[in-house]
């Protein structure tokens, strides 16, 4: 690096900062520091993919939804969720890497999507649970996104907020219904809460002593809140809900602390989350293989789209 | 830290609006996509409405329950498709698809509930009744296993026709009938044109893109002449001004298939089409060996909670 170069180089390192500091927008063709970009890319594609990944275990009710209006909502709800890959990978995009460089390295297993979706869904009422508690936890982790440093995720994020907050309450409403109907509905919405439970606590990460890249992220207003706190938010919040239910939560450490004014509750098990993210869950298999098969089945429809665009640019 | 702490209350109360008090059903978007809010209230006033003078409850009943399982059926067929497409921008439209024909169904099924005055509503009628009771066409039971050739093909088959027969529906004497027409004019016109761009980007694409277009169109070929062939119920609501012969949308339909075939370098198959038993098809409740599996399929939930309300 040249001496002029270098200058330039902390000039540059000083705007961003400043930038940073001031708790304002990084925009595109803003400088900014390469692991700074290459944390984004990780995270966004990350994002991206959980949606798309995750369009697998509510799809697979899409055709024995037990009601039409119930099936209107979940293929529209599933459709979102295609629509919010779309924007996230356009701002990862923005970044400098294309959607294609990323659904390779999703479907080879080099870059995550969100460990729940390594779960399997079971019945109608997982359905409903996923909405409550797993689009629940991701609103938690989202919504402080909204005012994230990077410009074109935070505004991706607002959008998609909002609408996951909508799915939120569709889920809701659809226990609400099945807790009030038959003695087997309201079991079967107390089993998929069992099942569900641990795992959507696993949804904010590791503890906070075992989560490395937090500083960081925190530095540069990535991310604004600790696992752990976001985790004891979404816990605060989700007792009463789950009262409101009649449903019980999986948890025999789970109480009032009337002195910190939250609950105390149990440890999830941290070897069930290793193995679910190093690709030993119950479906990262699956997950995957769908993935691969559907983005594979679809190469000669791709090809043919270019080729015909490419003869009428030429024509 | 406080700071956040703050932030953090502040963000999540905003996003969850309290839960337990947002869960009537009065919110537009609860079923967004489908176009009726909700599903049904676009239609409310039209479902209930009476039966048109001169009309016979069982043809009008009969005839809503055609153009429903049309829709209904294909939908459940085309959703197969989520998280299968060969592109996002294809999940989006296919998935938008088989909303808009799934949001006129659940209005004709009510519709086809209420004139039949025997208590069923549009689920009594999609996961209650057995095969026998459908009157959809066969074009919209096959399984196109998941082969994006023969899914365009189907699409630009079926929306021509339909979007033909909706054109002709908009002055029908019912106004359900009326209604869903109007709207469904606007959805129809789009997947017409989806499938038509598709399938000029296939035919007209590489080697294999135009033999596995023109492979899609001899599949679905067989179940064209069904979608012409006029049932008795039709014969009588035309003279009532409620339905459309099916047989004179035919012309219109070979014309944009001729035109959209030719540009796409593909041609028309000439294959034999399915045939009838004893003349009865899909309209009178005879179908192929595939609609068994669909409804297996999309009924099994339903009728394993009998009296369960979702």
């Amino acid at each position: 690096m040249t001496a002029t170069d270098e200058r330039s180089h902390h000039a540059h390192q000083d705007e961003f900062q400043a930038t940073i500091d001031a708790d304002q927008r990084i925009e595109p063709r803003d400088w900014m520091p390469e692991a700074y970009r290459k944390t984004l890319i990780r995270q966004i594609a990350q994002h991206a993919h959980s949606e798309i990944i995750g369009m697998q275990p509510e799809g697979n009710w899409i055709s024995r939804a037990p009601s039409l209006r119930r099936k209107a909502i979940l293929l529209a709800k599933v459709q979102d969720e295609a629509g919010h890959g779309m924007y996230l990978y356009a701002a990862a995009e923005t970044l400098g890497v294309d959607r294609e460089e990323l659904t390779e390295k999703l479907i080879s297993a080099k870059q995550k999507y969100s460990s729940i979706f390594n779960y399997p869904t079971l019945t109608y009422a997982d359905v409903g649970v996923i909405g409550w508690l797993v689009d629940g936890a991701a609103i938690c982790n989202q919504v402080p996104l909204c005012r994230c440093s990077y410009g074109p995720y935070a505004r991706a994020m607002v959008r998609i907020c909002k609408e996951e907050s909508f799915h939120q309450r569709q889920g809701y409403e659809l226990l609400l219904a099945m807790v009030n109907g038959t003695r087997e509905q309201k079991a079967m919405v107390q089993e998929s809460v069992n099942r569900w439970w641990w795992p959507s606590l696993m949804m904010f990460g590791p503890a906070d002593g075992d989560s490395p890249n937090t500083q960081q992220s925190m530095a540069w207003n990535i991310k604004r809140h600790t696992n752990d706190e976001l985790r004891q938010r979404f816990v605060d919040m989700t007792v009463p809900q789950a009262e409101v239910l009649g449903v019980t939560l999986p948890d025999p450490d789970l109480r009032w602390n009337e002195e910190r004014q939250a609950h105390d509750f149990g440890e999830p098990d941290w070897s069930e989350f290793k193995a679910v993210i190093t690709g030993a869950g119950p479906a990262n298999a699956q997950r995957l293989e769908h993935r691969r098969r559907a983005h594979e089945n679809g190469a000669w429809v791709r090809e043919a789209a270019q080729a015909y665009a490419d003869k009428q640019v030429s024509a | 830290m406080n700071d956040h702490v703050h932030d953090l209350d502040h963000d999540v109360t905003n996003a969850y609006q309290s839960l337990s008090e947002t869960t009537a059903h009065d919110d537009p978007r609860w079923a967004f996509g489908t176009g009726f809010e909700d599903g049904l209230s676009l239609g409310e006033a039209e479902i209930s409405a009476p039966v048109p003078d001169g009309v016979d409850a069982a043809d009008l009943a009969a005839y809503c329950q055609m153009l429903g399982d049309d829709a209904l059926i294909y939908s459940q067929r085309l959703s197969e498709w989520v998280a299968n497409a060969p592109e996002l921008e294809e999940e989006v439209a296919l998935a938008n698809t088989a909303l808009d024909l799934l949001g006129q169904a659940r209005v004709l099924l009510s519709r086809a509930g209420h004139v039949e005055g025997r208590g069923r509503d549009e689920d009594a009628l999609a996961y209650l009744r057995d095969q026998a009771g459908f009157r959809n066409v066969a074009l919209a039971e096959q399984s196109d296993e998941l082969d994006f050739g023969r899914c365009i093909a189907r699409l630009l088959i079926f929306s021509t026709w339909r979007l033909a027969l909706l054109h002709r529906l908009l002055g029908s004497a019912d106004p359900l009938i009326a209604a869903v027409a109007g709207k469904g004019v606007k959805e129809l016109t789009y997947h017409r044109d989806y499938a038509a761009r598709w399938a000029l980007r296939l035919g007209d694409g590489t080697d294999e893109s135009h033999r596995r277009m023109q492979a899609g169109l001899d599949w679905a070929w067989p179940y064209v002449e069904e979608l012409f062939r006029t049932s008795d119920e039709e014969r009588r609501l035309v003279a009532a001004g409620v339905a459309v012969d099916p047989a004179e949308t035919r012309a219109e339909f070979d014309a944009v298939l001729a035109q959209v075939l030719e540009q796409a370098t593909l041609v028309r198959p000439a294959v034999a089409p399915a045939g009838t038993i004893g003349g009865r098809s899909g309209r009178q409740g005879v179908h192929t060996e595939r609609l068994g599996y669909v409804l297996a399929e999309m009924q099994s939930v339903a009728r394993e909670h009998p009296g369960a309300t979702w």
